[in-house]
């Protein structure tokens, strides 16, 4: 029993630790990237390669002050903040990092939490992170902010339903919700990338409208917007915005890996487990990757197109690949492919 | 008292502390998020009976959905406080006289209904569909089949109603939208 | 429900961290407020007028479509999970469900519901 409360703790605090060095060092690499795309050198005077960057900039932070707008509404403009951190955090938890580990005699699932609704409960805290913005834009009583808030939860809904039902044909094929059985299901090779491209592409547009990256960073468009939702924010809390989009970025790669990418399956990652947990964060690695590919490649869409293209094009398309796949489902089962050879 | 008996007490006095205070507080948007808090605080205690499905649903629909949609009513309604008059006559006491009914009908069916603790039937019959959220599917796809597809035309009106109520501009060309 | 303990612990950790990273920042920090400072930004124009107008209907009609189909998806979440025991007759049944709901959006789309103007 004492055994497994230390089990718990010591896994949540892991998880906490590199997920917060993961936000800090994706700003590093997001910066160093998006430089080099662009030909520049990026951040390279602090520390070497500017690694200590990062340190620097949070430090720099936290002696920031911390501006109250006179007119905001002082307890939501506060509340907002917080809660752009505490969804994607808690997303984590169901995310499987890696096979069963053998450490003093215990075996010990690399994973928080396998609650049978993983995939839900991901979703509904993904829902639950459209207040922060709305939230922060209206707290701060500031006209480009409450537009960027406005804009952005119009986005993140529009965007909801193309994601559950990219995710629908993954459940379909595997008869779970849970993250450790749908990664199971995927042993040997069998991505589900290979049966369901199309919910994999959808999935990967869907994640970079959820977490508001470019092309769908309209909610922060800075040319109309000044900074969007956060335009009135500064010192800490302006941070944790930060925070909250960095991790959730991390959050979601690790949920799009464990759905389509095989999450911690690899060769000889059921021997060694370590080089599970490798796997599971190169893939990781090559979403944060793209997410800064994507925002040195392409424009900010226009709103009323994103908007087209969640409704008019994601929409439609997710809910005929669900019916697809159902019906390929039913083929295979019935043998209906036997029978017509 | 045992920590399920307290996890329940700290959880319905939430519950009923933010309905209160979604009542009774004069500005819309705290109203709106003291309605989450309780459909947060009703999802935590469907997870204390054992329906995480049903309680990851009420914050997905629920906390996730409506409650946006409400927010953004409440936006778009503008600043203006909750005016003080009443729009229908006699609101109050017709209120109270509702409430009162709704009470009784409750307390009726409370009294009425077979609250049967969880039993092995139950608990095998979940096991044998292989989830709780399976067995919701198979009772909702063979045993109330009717009720299930009803509601897609529940909520296929409530798509016309939204066209309707939003009086969209009319447009020339509406497929080169 | 051993699992879910697990997640009010996380839970707990997760909302120490950014109030202990708001409060750290309300220690650290420097406090000279003045009027000036606190007044709305605006690029540095004067802000003219309110911010808590009314918005356009465009956003509350995304908002209530969003609502019927996020239950029509809460829907098909018990379907896709027990498919490979429902089989082919509830594959009917959930074609003729999303069917009604696909036609409410396709008259939705046809009214213009979803155009941005």
């Amino acid at each position: 029993m004492l055994a497994d409360f230390i089990e718990t703790i010591v896994k949540i605090l892991v998880v906490v630790v590199v997920l917060l060095t993961g936000f800090a060092y994706m700003t590093w690499f997001e910066r160093r990237v998006i430089a080099r795309l662009q030909v520049r050198i990026g951040p390279n005077r602090v520390g070497p390669e500017g690694l200590l960057q990062p340190l620097a900039d949070g430090v720099k932070l936290f002696f920031k002050e911390d501006i109250i707008p006179a007119e905001a509404d002082k307890a939501l403009y506060l509340l907002a903040p917080m809660l752009a951190v505490v969804p994607s955090l808690l997303a984590a938890a169901v995310l499987p990092f890696g096979p069963d580990v053998t450490l003093f005699g215990r075996t010990i699932h690399l994973y928080i939490a396998d609650i049978n609704i993983a995939l839900l409960y991901f979703l509904g805290l993904g829902s639950l992170g459209v207040y922060s913005v709305v939230l922060a834009g209206w707290a701060s009583n500031n006209k480009y902010a409450l537009l960027g808030g406005l804009r952005a939860s119009a986005q993140m809904i529009s965007y909801e339903l193309a994601m559950g039902l990219s995710v629908l044909a993954v459940v379909m094929l595997t008869g779970s919700f849970s993250l450790v059985d749908i990664v199971e299901a995927q042993a040997g090779g069998r991505w589900f990338v290979l049966m369901q491209p199309l919910a994999f592409i959808i999935f990967v547009i869907t994640m970079l409208a959820e977490t508001k990256r470019a092309p769908f960073d309209l909610p922060e468009a800075e040319q109309e917007l000044v900074a969007g939702f956060h335009t009135e924010y500064s010192g800490m809390k302006f941070a944790l915005f930060y925070m909250g989009e960095y991790i959730g970025m991390i959050v979601i790669s690790g949920v799009a890996v464990s759905l389509f990418l095989g999450g911690w399956q690899g060769p000889f990652a059921e021997q060694i487990p370590l080089l599970g947990v490798l796997y599971f964060f190169l893939k990781v690695a090559v979403f944060m990757f793209f997410f800064v590919w994507m925002r040195a490649t392409l424009p900010r869409l226009r709103y009323d197109r994103l908007m087209q293209l969640g409704w008019k094009v994601l929409l439609p398309l997710s809910l005929a690949n669900v019916v697809v796949t159902a019906l390929a489902v039913v083929a295979r089962d019935t043998g209906f492919f036997g029978l017509l050879g | 008292m045992s920590g399920a008996e307290l996890f329940f007490y700290v959880l319905a006095v939430l519950a009923i502390t933010s309905a209160l205070a979604m009542i009774f507080t004069p500005r819309p948007v705290y109203a709106v998020l003291f309605m989450v808090v309780n459909f947060v605080a009703v999802a935590l205690l469907y997870l204390q009976l054992e329906a995480p499905f049903l309680a990851a649903v009420q914050v997905l629909v629920y906390a996730g959905a409506i409650m946006v949609l409400f927010l953004f009513v409440v936006m778009l309604m503008g600043p203006a406080p909750a005016p003080l008059w009443e729009h229908i006559p006699a609101q109050r006491p017709l209120a109270l006289l509702f409430a009162v009914g709704l009470l009784g009908a409750l307390a009726t069916a409370i009294r009425k209904g077979a609250f049967t603790p969880l039993t092995g039937t139950m608990s095998s019959a979940i096991a044998t569909a292989g989830g709780q959220s399976q067995a919701l599917a198979e009772h909702l796809y063979n045993r109330y089949l009717l009720p299930f597809e009803l509601t897609s035309l529940i909520l296929l009106v409530g798509i016309v109603g939204a066209v309707v109520l939003a009086r969209l501009p009319r447009q020339k060309n509406p497929t080169t939208d | 429900m051993r699992e879910y303990a697990v997640l009010g612990a996380f839970l707990l950790v997760g909302i120490v961290l950014p109030a202990a990273v708001v409060i750290g920042g309300w220690l650290l920090g420097p406090k000279r407020a003045n009027p000036v400072k606190n007044s709305t930004y605006e690029c540095g124009l004067e802000t003219v007028g309110e911010t808590w107008i009314q918005f356009k209907v465009q956003y509350y009609v995304y908002a209530l479509i969003f609502v019927i189909f996020d239950i029509e998806v809460v829907y098909l979440y018990p379907w896709a999970v027990a498919y490979n025991r429902l089989g082919l007759f509830a594959l009917v049944e959930a074609l003729i469900f999303a069917g009604i709901l696909v036609a409410g959006l396709f008259y939705a789309w046809r009214k213009g519901a979803l155009a941005w103007f």
